[in-house]
């Protein structure tokens, strides 16, 4: 098939449309509701006796494992850290939303749906969203239950702020360190199911194959990270909650260890993947300084807030930023977008800053930089209250760059920080694989094109504590056979893992895993980051299947299978990021529309803004594999908009 | 700049291990200490030597994970930092680094740099939480926390859960970290009913698991990247000292 600008391209196929059978319809306001009154539910009695795992420990994963063993499931939980609670939500700074309309400016369920749905650029599913406002709520109480220390007012009630692209104060916090706080609340919860003995945890496992019996998914395959031993698990049930996988582009905000392996494997066994190419780009990281450069650092995007960006007018000024007066600086955000100024959205603000750098403008040594200027906010509120807002970002910062922010201002830059394309699940958060469930950043249905601040931690929560718990029994309690370890499927999916393993040792090449991902990253963000044309695509579709079978041909993993090898951990899931970077394209390729964090060259407005083209694109890409080196089929699911209707965003 | 490295090399929990030297010769100063690591496992895989195991992720100073001892400190020379966010910057050209394993015998050496911190999840397992169990909380602002206390709290509940305390620690106490929970959960309302149940059980748990007792040289929170304060370890102890006298 050709694209319709006439340019040919790796084929794919248009197959059947898909739809979410599982979501009600009716009034939006008590959909939830009614599911949750529709669903089957299983008798507690039954609970003891059915398997539930769960990969991956972080918000969605913690919780949900948490929660099941308190339902009375046996869960069995996995991460590869040494302790679930090294997940990499911990590291998210700036806060959750909820409806809570503390603050009495105007806040509502429909209110966070409403800004959800439209900071997504209509992307995203009306239903899923509106329940999403809804629990919110639900999430606040929760979590001060389990202790969460959030920010409290003098007399003792929660503090809110607002947050990047919000007009009300929504967002709640503990200081800017909320993810952690969160995460350590599902940890305990965790772990008190686990000393409970609910829970079976295994650190230091990886998931390496998704085990398939009669079209349902049946268990994993893991590898024990220390001892080196793949062992299969079987269950009635699983559930992916192993995160994003914005480590494609070598460096992004992910914990270096962040991955697709289980998502890749369980679209390999029939998971469609949906929405591949939509890949948040955060506006304010520090940048980079050198090719030695192992990750990126976020900074809370609440510093926009106080902080003001800015570029010198002139392109090529390299004066130090205290020598640049006023009258030669230009707020380009402020002047750009007079109502919302600095708290632009996410892929607004971060679109502007490359443009300035485009432009010959940017700052710091490599050019690749603009400022975030406290110095009008230490003026008007005083540097204590400036730092008890901002201190502990303000010490990391300095400990990274050596550049002490109070004195002069910031340099920040966009980079890859979260991925809204993930498997494709209905309503219920089940895959196109029966008994196969994903949640938080592994699927893909909340945040559309785009994602609004403080919604991630959201929706981990939401899934984990309150919307898997009550669908997943519905599945289960439909009843599931028996299997046993000596199924046909079960081998051959042990089998796979031993003889995947096995070759990735015996290449015995000259590259190492990190440079093939290093090769990797710098052709996905050329091509398929922030902004994107036909010609740079086609560039990397012609040169990553190269890459794949170079790395096939000539990587180098040291060591034996039989120990701990972090060598040979790398090694499988770069072969992985491998084959879904492709995908990524390819699916970019298709879209021929600018839309959230993706701006395709091709479709502006006059003014040079994101053209989103809903006529054509309003639907879901989920893509189907079907074999290595096969054409991928594509599965459309149109969206509908009774609640909130499209329109083009203008922060104007 | 250049830099000599002596790392302990050990191949798994029954071997002896031993320190080896390397030699980096392209290292930069706004490089992590980690990313240094990388750059010498990059070279050792190429000259087809293993390269060295360590614990690692997030790399923003927040997970935990990286766990080494630098110079005889742990998470090196810099105040309130981790590993991953120390910069070369703050060493000199030419000069000679020991990097070492964590130690203490509650956390075995799993190979190289790599150590077993699981005692910590069981110590947290054994009481380190508030029962509260999913779909029943009452609405949050039905019990305000006064400002004082959530901060308290917060302060205490910024534990990474490296272990830096008990490797810093000459008697390889975790009382720091015991402590830091215990306060968290101690200072909020919500965590009163199971307040004194909690300290008795996890103390139990961490005394089992081969923790050392403590005898206040606070070298624990002078190694402490989040600066836990010390304080919170008297309050562990007025927690035991209550929950045992007064146990109901």
């Amino acid at each position: 098939m050709s694209s319709r600008s006439g340019v040919p391209y790796t084929d794919f196929v248009v197959g059947s449309p898909l739809a979410d059978t599982a979501a009600p319809d009716g009034p939006i306001e008590t959909r939830w509701e009614r599911r949750r009154f529709g669903v089957k539910l299983v008798n507690p009695a039954n609970k003891r006796k059915m398997k539930i795992i769960v990969v991956g420990t972080g918000l969605a994963g913690g919780s949900a494992a948490a929660t099941l063993a308190e339902l009375g499931y046996q869960v069995s939980s996995f991460c590869y850290q040494d302790s679930p609670r090294r997940a990499h939500s911990i590291a998210a700074q700036g806060g959750i939303n909820a409806a809570k309309n503390y603050r009495g400016d105007g806040d509502s369920i429909h209110r966070l749906f409403y800004d959800t749905v439209k900071g997504g650029d209509f992307r995203s599913r009306e239903s899923n969203v509106h329940r999403l406002a809804e629990i919110s709520v639900q999430i606040i109480d929760q979590c001060v239950a389990q202790g969460v220390p959030f920010a409290r007012e003098y007399g003792g009630l929660l503090d809110t702020r607002s947050f990047g692209g919000a007009q009300v104060s929504r967002t709640f916090y503990a200081r800017g360190q909320t993810g952690q706080q969160l995460l350590l609340g599902a940890y305990q919860a965790l772990e008190r199911q686990i000393d409970a003995g609910g829970v079976t945890m295994y650190p230091r496992h990886e998931m390496l194959e998704l085990i398939v019996v009669d079209g349902r998914a049946r268990g994993i395959v893991a590898r024990d990270l220390v001892t080196g031993e793949t062992r299969s698990h079987l269950a009635d049930a699983v559930v992916l909650a192993s995160g994003g996988y914005g480590n494609v582009f070598y460096l992004s905000t992910n914990a270096k260890g962040c991955n697709v392996t289980a998502s890749w494997r369980a679209h390999r066994k029939g998971a469609y993947f949906a929405n591949p190419c939509y890949t948040q780009i955060h506006p304010t990281c520090i940048p980079v300084s050198g090719d030695h450069q192992s990750k990126l650092t976020l900074m809370s995007e609440s510093l926009r807030n106080d902080g003001r960006v800015w570029v010198p007018q002139k392109a090529g000024d390299t004066r130090a930023p205290g020598d640049i007066p006023e009258a030669e600086r230009d707020y380009f955000l402020e002047r750009q977008y007079p109502a919302f100024g600095n708290l632009v959205p996410r892929d607004i603000a971060s679109r502007a800053a490359k443009n300035v750098c485009d432009a010959g403008r940017g700052v710091g040594p490599t050019g690749l930089g603009v400022y975030l200027d406290f110095a009008d906010a230490i003026a008007r509120l005083g540097r204590p209250a400036v730092a008890a807002k901002y201190g502990n970002l303000f010490q990391m910062y300095q400990r990274i760059t050596g550049e002490d922010p109070y004195e002069v201002p910031m340099r920040i830059f966009p980079a890859v920080h979260y991925t809204m394309g993930g498997l494709w699940v209905d309503y219920d958060l089940q895959s196109t694989v029966p008994g196969l469930f994903v949640i938080g950043e592994a699927n893909f249905s909340d945040h559309g094109a785009n994602r609004l601040g403080a919604s991630a931690l959201m929706q981990g929560l939401a899934d984990g504590y309150f919307v898997l718990p009550n669908t997943i029994g519905d599945y289960l309690a439909r009843g599931v056979e028996p299997v046993t370890a000596d199924a046909p499927e079960v081998r051959e999916a042990e089998a796979a893992v031993a003889a995947r393993v096995e070759k990735l040792l015996s290449i015995d090449g000259d590259r190492t895993v990190d440079s093939f991902h290093r090769e990797l990253g710098h052709l996905m963000w050329d091509h398929c980051g922030m902004e994107r044309t036909a010609e740079g695509l086609h560039k990397a579709l012609d040169r990553i299947p190269e890459l794949r079978r170079e790395f096939w041909q000539s990587v180098k993993v040291p060591g034996s299978a039989a120990t701990l090898n972090q060598s040979l951990e790398k090694a499988g899931r770069v072969a992985d990021f491998l084959e879904l970077a492709e995908l990524m394209c390819l699916d970019a390729l298709h879209r021929e529309e600018s839309c959230g964090g993706h701006f395709r060259a091709e479709s502006q407005t006059e003014d040079h803004e994101a053209a989103r083209k809903d006529d054509e694109f309003s639907y879901v890409a989920a893509w189907e594999f079907t074999g290595q080196g096969s054409a991928p089929v594509l599965h459309k699911e149109d969206l509908h908009f009774e609640y909130v209707t499209p329109s083009q965003r203008s922060y104007k | 700049m250049k830099l000599n490295l002596r790392i302990w090399r050990q191949d798994g929990p029954e071997d002896s291990g031993r320190l080896v030297a390397y030699r980096v010769d392209d290292a930069d100063e706004d490089m992590s200490f980690l990313e240094l690591m990388d750059v010498l496992n990059e070279k050792l895989i190429l000259d087809g030597e293993e390269p060295v195991a360590f614990d690692h992720d997030c790399r923003e100073g927040i997970c935990g994970a990286c766990s080494m001892v630098i110079n005889g400190e742990p998470h090196g020379p810099q105040k309130a930092t981790t590993t991953c966010q120390l910069h070369l910057r703050h060493f000199r050209d030419g000069e000679t680094i020991t990097v070492e394993p964590f130690r203490a015998s509650a956390f075995p050496v799993v190979k190289d740099l790599v150590v077993d911190r699981s005692s910590f999840d069981r110590i947290i397992a054994s009481g380190g939480y508030i029962s509260a169990p999913t779909g029943a909380a009452p609405e949050a602002h039905a019990t305000p926390v006064p400002k004082p206390n959530a901060e308290r709290a917060f302060t205490a509940a910024a534990c990474i859960g490296c272990g830096a305390c008990v490797a810093a620690c000459p008697n390889g106490s975790a009382s720091l970290f015991l402590g830091a929970k215990i306060t968290h959960l101690g200072e909020l309302p919500q965590g009163q009913p199971e307040r004194s149940d909690r300290v008795i059980r996890m103390v139990k748990t961490h005394d089992a698991e081969g923790f050392g007792g403590c005898t206040n040289t606070g070298e624990c929170a002078v190694a402490c990247p989040k600066e836990i304060p010390l304080d919170v370890i008297s309050q562990l102890n007025r927690d035991y000292l209550t929950a045992s006298t007064h146990r109901r």
